[in-house]
């Protein structure tokens, strides 16, 4: 059995590890796989690639998703792009080259051995993808397109317009559709996880709600797979959809899954500029426009001309100016810091003073306006919906928003959590990206873990594990209930004064401030004081109308903010525990005298592991030590 | 900016509907659609009324969740938007909005502005889909597609399944729908294989649920928020005749 913190990571040259780790798994005798029940949580490129692969292998599946069908998984938003390292360009791409970009990218805090297996199947993913009919852009002669992305010097990156994602989490949705005609896996949309039941130490089932009829069941399997998506929305603005939630890896971490590297979150820094208390969501336009569009703010501060007055030599294109080499094209985090930093000295524009320019005047120039249409078109045609300026004329407003978390789940090589039978894939877990995910790498992960690693590892795992007879009659089940249903009524019974939204928009604003992009020690400090008074006048004052057992969007949205107060808290401890800077995680204390993130690989080079320990304790601090052979710890350099 | 809303309000699958009316005078014009309702919602809740429920998740105008009718066009008055999407700038202060839900046979209410639309993934099940198990694909560029191939094909998967051409067609047909995936997967060379099987099946499971029949009107393609051209209902109806004649 796993003993906690035990990575399983092949031993010997990792080239071989995964052809190694997989020889060296037990296999389910194929007669025998419809004996087994797999339920899949979320249908978004992780979740449905795997309960697709899984169906077709010949598990029984059952899949879940909370919105009305498997397509709408926020996958679906992904814009730029998918990396491959297919080396098609000549350019110097290599599997090697993709995990050495993706370790460095993630500043030394992701596992060897998962990223060096992520590369690989990168690979593969593109045949898998293009078999299934998915319309990557093409070159005349009718080979793949590639273009390079936010932070890589390679064009590794295969695109569907600027609706990737959406093609890819099709070929998923097609891939998952074929096995519920096939009859190995049954869907049920509209229907959320509100509680996962381990038995004699593994997991064994979930609880669940029908978000039409209210009802509260329970689903006995095997193996239960977690593809939730990340935690971004604990912000309240975010570019996740406005469902996303942390729910389901919550719920696991509260029945024992530890938590890894919760603090671990990425601000996008091409976001439209906040507009106003209203605003619901950040919309997000794909980094892609970083290859062609240039950022500045003006050299003074203050300048409130307009952007065509003000001449080249009044313009800072801060950028280029400090990373002669990448220039535009530097990661995300860093990206994003400059940005926060040229507005805090208040040469920020726009409005409210926060924004930077995204100028396309050059590239129109240089390429004429056909090409940028082609290129950006729909990417410009959004941003002028929003903002009702034109960015083919005025250069586009951008400011940092939280896009993606790093941190999730603790997962083993296998992807397997601290809970045998748990597994948890896509951005639920905090397996690849280290401290910092590079562009195109998300849709790589999800898809790796669900149609690549999955398959393998899961059936290994049942095939070395004895299971006892459970049905949805066992205590745990029935304890389980009792506990979702407590909360709902909870819920329903404060009957309070204010809204779910108006609690979750002033905890996002915490978060943002004080766990965002530069968190300081006295910051988080006050933050998680601040977040236990705000949940406990939540359970007080919050008010809920309707029942339980109908449509209630409201309630669905008060369980699920009652969760991210909990995680709020949990991230602002890790964050304050990692006394260093890191990636995405930007403690203001270590800095370098140029104002770059200072790691301290002597005290931090660790994966942490959060265990909870009860609601009236702190969670205890577990520690998985990363080791780097292959890839040395640098300070990152883009200079 | 000062807005009326009439909302179809209806409790449940079984309940009868009406049209209520709210007033709503702190509008701001760089508000999304949904956001306004957001907003009504906030009010709603803190006078104890019961929020309005709709469906929505992206609000990038992406996943396709969001839709309703507003003054009786599927998504409102902007073309290939989204009411997520959808600006009140676009709207004159003190104008009434009628929000409806799609109204379709097919699509029956489960609450306010809230329809079920799992007929759609049940087309795509019977047969929207290339059959090729994980792990069995050839290098992907031994598959070489024509650029305007591709390009043809990506315009019809474009596609968000968000029903705004039920909702719009006469019929309530869903042939823009279907002819959409069946174009996207019919013009690569990766999906001829199944070609003919796939639209038969498609077709048949259209015709199955409670749709009603093109009569070539263009309703659809003129609310698609991703502009799905007709086109695709052509080569839908071709492929189908020639499967069907096969057969």
């Amino acid at each position: 059995m796993n003993t906690p913190l035990d990575a399983r990571i092949p031993s010997g040259p990792i080239e071989k590890a995964w052809e190694k780790c997989r020889f060296e798994m037990k296999l389910v005798n194929p007669a025998n796989k419809r004996k087994y029940e797999i339920i899949v949580v979320g249908s978004g490129l992780a979740g449905g690639s795997a309960a697709a692969t899984l169906g077709e292998l010949g598990y029984n599946v059952k899949c879940f998703c909370f919105q009305d069908s498997p397509r709408r998984a926020h996958s679906i938003a992904a814009q730029g792009g998918i990396n491959a390292a297919k080396n098609y360009q000549n350019d110097g791409d290599s599997i090697y080259r993709l995990f050495y970009d993706t370790v460095k990218g993630g500043d030394f805090r992701a596992r060897e051995g998962n990223v060096y297996r992520l590369a690989e199947n990168s690979v593969k993913i593109i045949d898998q993808c293009v078999a299934q009919g998915v319309p990557f852009a093409r070159e005349y002669g009718g080979t793949l397109s590639n273009r390079s992305f936010g932070g890589a010097q390679v064009s590794r990156t295969f695109y569907a317009r600027g609706q990737t994602g959406q093609q890819l989490l099709l070929g998923a949705y097609q891939a998952l559709e074929r096995q519920v005609d096939a009859g190995t896996v049954k869907m049920f949309p509209r229907t959320e996880m509100l509680d996962l039941v381990v038995i004699d130490g593994l997991a064994r089932g979930i609880v669940t709600r029908n978000l039409v009829t209210g009802a509260v069941e329970c689903h006995v399997a095997d193996a239960v797979v977690l593809g939730t998506g990340g935690y971004g929305n604990v912000y309240y603005l975010s570019t996740n959809a406005k469902g996303s939630n942390c729910t389901a890896i919550w719920r696991a971490y509260k029945r024992g899954a530890m938590f890894g590297n919760p603090c671990f979150t990425q601000i996008h820094p091409t976001c439209i500029p906040v507009s106003g208390h209203y605003q619901s969501k950040l919309t997000l336009m794909s980094e892609s426009l970083r290859n062609d569009g240039r950022i500045w703010v003006p050299l003074e501060k203050g300048d409130k001309r307009k952007p065509s007055d003000i001449p080249e030599s009044d313009r800072d294109y801060y950028l280029e100016r400090r990373y002669p080499s990448f220039g535009n094209l530097v990661p995300r985090d860093v990206a994003s810091r400059n940005a926060k930093a040229v507005c805090d000295e208040g040469r920020g524009v726009g409005e409210h003073g926060l924004g930077v320019y995204l100028d396309f005047s050059d590239a129109i120039k240089r390429l004429g306006v056909d090409k940028i249409r082609e290129r950006y078109g729909n990417l410009f045609e959004m941003y002028e919906r929003i903002t009702d300026e034109d960015p083919y004329k005025v250069p586009m407003r951008i400011y940092p928003a939280i896009h993606y978390t790093m941190g999730g789940l603790w997962v083993d090589y296998h992807l397997m959590s601290t809970i045998p039978g748990l597994f948890v894939i896509g951005e639920a877990n905090f397996s690849d990206h280290g401290a910092n995910r590079l562009g195109a790498s998300a849709l790589m992960q999800g898809l790796s873990d669900g149609y690549f690693v999955i398959p393998y590892t899961l059936g290994n795992y049942l095939a070395s594990t004895k299971f006892a007879t459970v049905d949805a009659t066992h205590p745990q089940f029935l304890s389980a209930i009792e506990s979702v249903a407590a909360k709902t009524r909870a819920l329903l019974d404060a009957k309070g004064t204010r809204t779910v939204d108006s609690f979750h928009r002033e905890l996002g604003k915490i978060m943002w401030d004080e766990c965002g992009m530069s968190r300081t020690a006295a910051g988080l400090e006050s933050a998680i004081s601040k977040i236990r008074e705000l949940r406990e006048q939540y359970w007080r004052d919050v008010r809920v109308l309707g029942g339980g057992e109908e449509i209630n969007q409201s309630l669905e949205k008060a369980g699920r903010v009652a969760d991210f107060f909990e995680l709020a808290e949990l991230m602002c401890l890790d964050a304050l525990d990692r006394n260093e800077s890191c990636g995405g995680h930007f403690r203001e204390e270590y800095q370098t005298a140029d104002g770059e993130a200072q790691r301290n690989d002597e005290q931090f080079s660790y994966a942490a592991a959060w265990e909870y320990a009860g609601d009236d304790q702190p969670p205890k601090l577990n520690k998985e030590p990363l080791t780097f052979e292959y890839v040395h710890p640098s300070q990152r350099s883009y200079k | 900016m000062k807005l009326t809303f009439h909302i179809w309000r209806q409790k449940d699958r079984g309940a009868r509907g009406r049209m209520e009316q709210y007033q709503s005078d702190n509008m701001n014009p760089d508000m999304s659609m949904l956001e306004a309702l957001d907003v009504l919602n906030e009010e709603l809740i803190l006078r104890g009324e019961e929020p309005v429920a709709f469906e929505h998740d992206c609000r990038e105008g992406i996943c396709g969740s969001c839709g309703f009718m507003i003054n009786g066009v599927a998504h409102g008055p902007l073309e290939k938007t989204t009411v997520c999407q959808l600006s009140l700038r676009h709207f004159r202060d003190g104008e009434s909005l009628y929000l409806e839900p799609w109204r379709a046979r097919a699509f029956p209410v489960l609450r306010d502005l809230m329809v079920d639309r799992s007929p759609f993934d049940r087309i795509v099940a019977a047969g929207g889909y290339i059959s090729v198990p994980a792990g069995s694909a050839q290098d992907a560029n031994t598959i070489l597609v024509p650029k305007n191939d591709a390009e043809s094909s990506m315009d019809a998967a474009a596609c968000i399944g968000c029903g705004a051409c039920v909702a719009a067609c006469p019929n309530a047909s869903a042939s823009l729908f279907t002819g959409a995936k069946i174009s996207h997967l019919g013009l690569l060379p990766q999906g001829q294989p199944e070609r003919d099987s796939r639209a038969l099946r498609m077709v048949r499971q259209m015709n199955a649920e409670s749709f009603g029949q093109c009569t070539n009107i263009g309703e659809c393609e003129a609310v698609c928020p991703k502009g799905i051209s007709l086109e695709v209902i052509n080569r839908m109806n071709g492929d189908f005749i020639r499967a069907a004649w096969k057969e």
